[in-house]
């Protein structure tokens, strides 16, 4: 087990060298720190001085990978690659366009992206899989085909329009809680309420129709039909045996998520004033702010490369079938 | 009048996109294992209705492909000049919609703004009111007491042009033939046709209203700046059925080819391309997308000399971002097909045909890329709705099409600010709920019996 995890631990690595590759390229390579100071600067009438001025104030005066100018190790380390990208392997992302540090922003915003990203998921996970074992359990009469009809329509609605629906109707109309808005501590409840239960129906179309294809698989297998054979009754059969084993398939679905949590919903928390990680990065992306982008791609797919490895690893604990190799 | 017909990029990948359906149409109808699962979806009676809606979608995306430039007068030496606007087929025929633009808000067959203003009056004072639209209701003598019946009356008659088209198309498919219409109509088999029949009934009807209350009405307001929200969604389908379909036809080749090339060949060719997409894939995609586009706009506003016009321009951006949601997506087909190739090199008849000396590069094409497709097709499918709705998302982030490019998404964006307004301007949204939610819905139903068409493991299954 140990030996597999480190196995998967080191294959992630070249996987992080090419992400870190692949930024490098995007950010500084296709365009060069030139460009992106005159786009920040205005086009027209910039001078020279402050192009040479805002990259020198950022670090983007460097050369690229290879600084001819300095002496010995320098020569490698004095360059935006070394500064800019390979940094990043050690989470040191350095300050933002605007001149904020980005890892203190980061470990500050985490927790309200958190805040609201569990109770999503939990709540999400204790309605889909209720509604569908309800569906499951009715499965072939007019409940489960409207349940299913609904799962569709629900699923052809644009997640903004779940937000905006929730906002006027909740927020405006009915004044039961705060349009937008965040708190600190114990008093950001409130203010959690609605982007929660947004979040929770905005995911039961897709959730619930893929948990129902989930349990109505194990319902057709040969050990549901020898329980129910040997005479346990339909509840016993639905909750003992069918649950217990589509349980595999979705918890590991909800494992590989878990680390991407902390990256917050950019949705929810940009149209509810949440100053979580999502809104962080969409702010970022409209101030055009690229050290900020360049940071949340590779953290971005740091979790994801540990969602993959945990989710194999809960694999192997959830089912004892599976060997690693 | 001379025009000039002007193809942009996205048209004509378009053209080759309607090129391949034709040139697979032609040679299916041939081959009948082909067929076989498009006549299970034939005989899905959700399909055949879902169908008939994206038919009308994709008419109307289609007309607004045909683009071309209108003749603006003549040099000196009797050469026509053409305008620098560029028009599509679609714009001409809502001429009245796109140009009979009012002052600012209004709500749908709204007759005054939504906005007050300083009115003259004819004995030279002013009061402050809300004047009355351009075009909106405007043939009205007493807008208060007329409006209603005269709503009514357009209603209707657009009601009874659909209902009199579908019959005259009716009548035209069945040769005037009673009994033929009769037999249809009890016949059980033709339960999906006749669900294709009411359903297309059904958008006639739709369209004669709309098209006969558009004549007198803003039928869904007018926006910020006047311009006819029904119009706005209208031209926003070209938008969203592009991005659905485009981005998969331009990841597609890489896809195909890389996926079945990893589970063929193995060894290191498998490792380098699992590489490839496992270090793609792990960047998530908002974010990949992201950054991308904020390279574009560099790219963009450092040369803008190099785009002869904004319509050009916007064409680009909107090729580029299914461009670069194609990069994003690819990975899943990849991933499945190197999954399918991998069984196939082990079936006999492929160790045949490598036994016989035939070249690999033959071997992938006859032997293994025909007996991959049903899952492109699956794949293309499915990845449809999710495409057009990923589009309204990333225009709320300002990372998607053009703002001056209409789609779904800038509506959203555009409109959202609009809800803390009182009393709500909820129109656009609206429009936009409507639009999206039909199509997507259409889609999801079409793509669902799909998959079960052409998913053998599933129907054995049932």
């Amino acid at each position: 087990m140990m030996a597999y995890i480190i196995r998967r631990t080191i294959y992630a690595i070249p996987i992080l060298i090419g992400v870190n590759l692949l930024t490098f390229l995007l950010f500084f390579v296709v365009n060069s720190p030139e460009d992106m100071a005159r786009m920040h600067l205005g086009n027209k009438r910039v001078t020279d001085e402050a192009i040479q001025q805002w990259k020198h104030e950022r670090g983007y005066d460097k050369p690229l990978a290879f600084n001819a100018e300095s002496q010995g190790l320098g020569m490698l380390t004095d360059t935006i690659f070394y500064e800019k990208s390979l940094k990043l392997f050690v989470f040191d992302f350095g300050q933002s366009d605007s001149g904020r540090n980005i890892g203190h922003d980061i470990s500050q915003r985490m927790w309200p992206s958190l805040a609201i990203a569990i109770p999503v998921m939990l709540v999400g996970l204790a309605v889909n899989i209720s509604f569908s074992l309800m569906l499951a359990f009715f499965r072939g009469t007019y409940l489960d085909f409207w349940g299913v009809v609904l799962c569709v329509a629900m699923m052809s609605i644009s997640g903004l329009f779940y937000i905006i629906g929730g906002q006027v109707l909740l927020g405006k109309l009915l004044n039961l809680v705060p349009i937008s808005g965040y708190d600190t501590g114990i008093n950001a409840w409130k203010f959690l309420i609605l982007p929660v239960l947004i979040g929770v129906v905005s995911s039961i179309g897709s959730g619930s129709r893929w948990y129902r294809t989930l349990f109505l698989e194990e319902i057709n297998k040969d050990f549901v039909r020898t329980a129910r054979a040997k005479g346990l009754s339909e509840n016993w059969v639905l909750f003992r045996h069918v649950l217990r084993n589509a349980l595999i398939p979705i918890l590991t679905g909800v494992v590989v998520v878990l680390p991407t949590l902390f990256m917050g919903s950019l949705l929810l928390e940009s149209f509810f004033g949440v100053p979580g990680l999502g809104s962080y990065t969409i702010d970022a992306i409209q101030r055009q702010d690229f050290a900020i982008v360049r940071a949340m791609v590779f953290l971005g797919a740091v979790l994801y490369i540990l969602g993959l490895l945990l989710t194999d690893i809960s694999y192997t604990i959830a089912d004892p079938r599976v060997r690693l190799d | 009048m001379p025009f000039q017909p002007v193809i942009l990029a996205t048209d004509a990948l378009i053209y080759l996109l309607l090129a391949l359906v034709l040139l697979f149409v032609w040679y299916a109808r041939r081959h009948d294992h082909l067929v076989t699962p498009w006549r299970r979806v034939g005989r899905s009676r959700t399909a055949m209705g879902a169908a008939v809606v994206i038919a009308f979608y994709v008419l109307i995306g289609l007309l607004d492909t045909l683009h071309f430039r209108l003749a603006a007068g003549e040099t000196e030496n009797g050469e026509i000049r053409y305008s620098t606007e560029v028009h599509s087929v679609f714009d001409l025929l809502a001429t009245p919609l796109r140009e009979n633009n009012e002052k600012t808000y209004s709500a749908p067959f709204a007759t005054h703004l939504y906005t007050k203003e300083n009115i003259q009056l004819p004995d030279g004072s002013q009061v402050r009111d809300y004047p009355r639209l351009e075009y909106g209701g405007a043939h009205l003598a007493d807008p208060h007491a007329e409006r209603p019946m005269n709503i009514a009356r357009l209603a209707l008659l657009g009601l009874m042009a659909g209902l009199a088209l579908f019959g005259w198309l009716m009548l035209l498919v069945f040769r005037f033939r009673q009994d033929r219409i009769k037999a249809w109509w009890v016949d059980p088999k033709r339960g999906p046709s006749r669900t294709a029949a009411m359903v297309f009934l059904s958008m006639l009807v739709l369209a004669g209203m709309s098209i006969s209350l558009s004549s007198g009405y803003h039928i869904l307001g007018t926006d910020k700046v006047g311009e006819d929200v029904f119009y706005q969604s209208l031209k926003s389908i070209r938008t969203g059925l592009v991005i659905g379909t485009l981005t998969t036809l331009v990841m597609l080749p890489a896809a195909v080819l890389l996926g079945i090339m990893a589970g063929y060949f193995r060894g290191w060719v498998d490792d380098l391309i699992q590489y490839l997409y496992t270090t793609l894939s792990s960047v998530p995609g908002v974010l990949l997308i992201a950054a991308a586009v904020l390279m574009m706009q560099i790219y963009m506003s450092n040369n803008q000399d190099e785009f002869n016009s904004l319509t050009e321009r916007a064409d680009m951006r909107l090729l580029f971002l299914c461009l670069i949601l194609g990069v994003t997506s690819w990975t899943g087909l990849c991933r499945l097909l190197r999954g399918e190739a991998l069984k196939l090199r082990q079936l006999e008849y492929v160790q045949a045909a490598q036994a016989f000396g035939v070249s690999h590069f033959t071997v992938l094409l006859r032997h293994v890329l025909p007996n991959v497709m049903h899952i492109v097709l699956i794949v293309v499918v499915l990845d449809f709705s999710g495409l057009v709705l990923a589009e309204a998302v990333l225009s709320y982030i300002n990372i998607g099409v053009d703002p001056n490019t209409n789609s779904w998404g800038n509506m959203i964006n555009s409109a959202r600010l609009e809800l803390a307004r009182e009393p709500v301007v909820w129109w656009s949204l609206f429009a936009a709920f409507i639009f999206m939610f039909a199509l997507v819905l259409a889609a999801n139903l079409l793509s669902d019996v799909v998959r079960d068409a052409f998913d053998p493991r599933l129907r054995e299954r049932a």
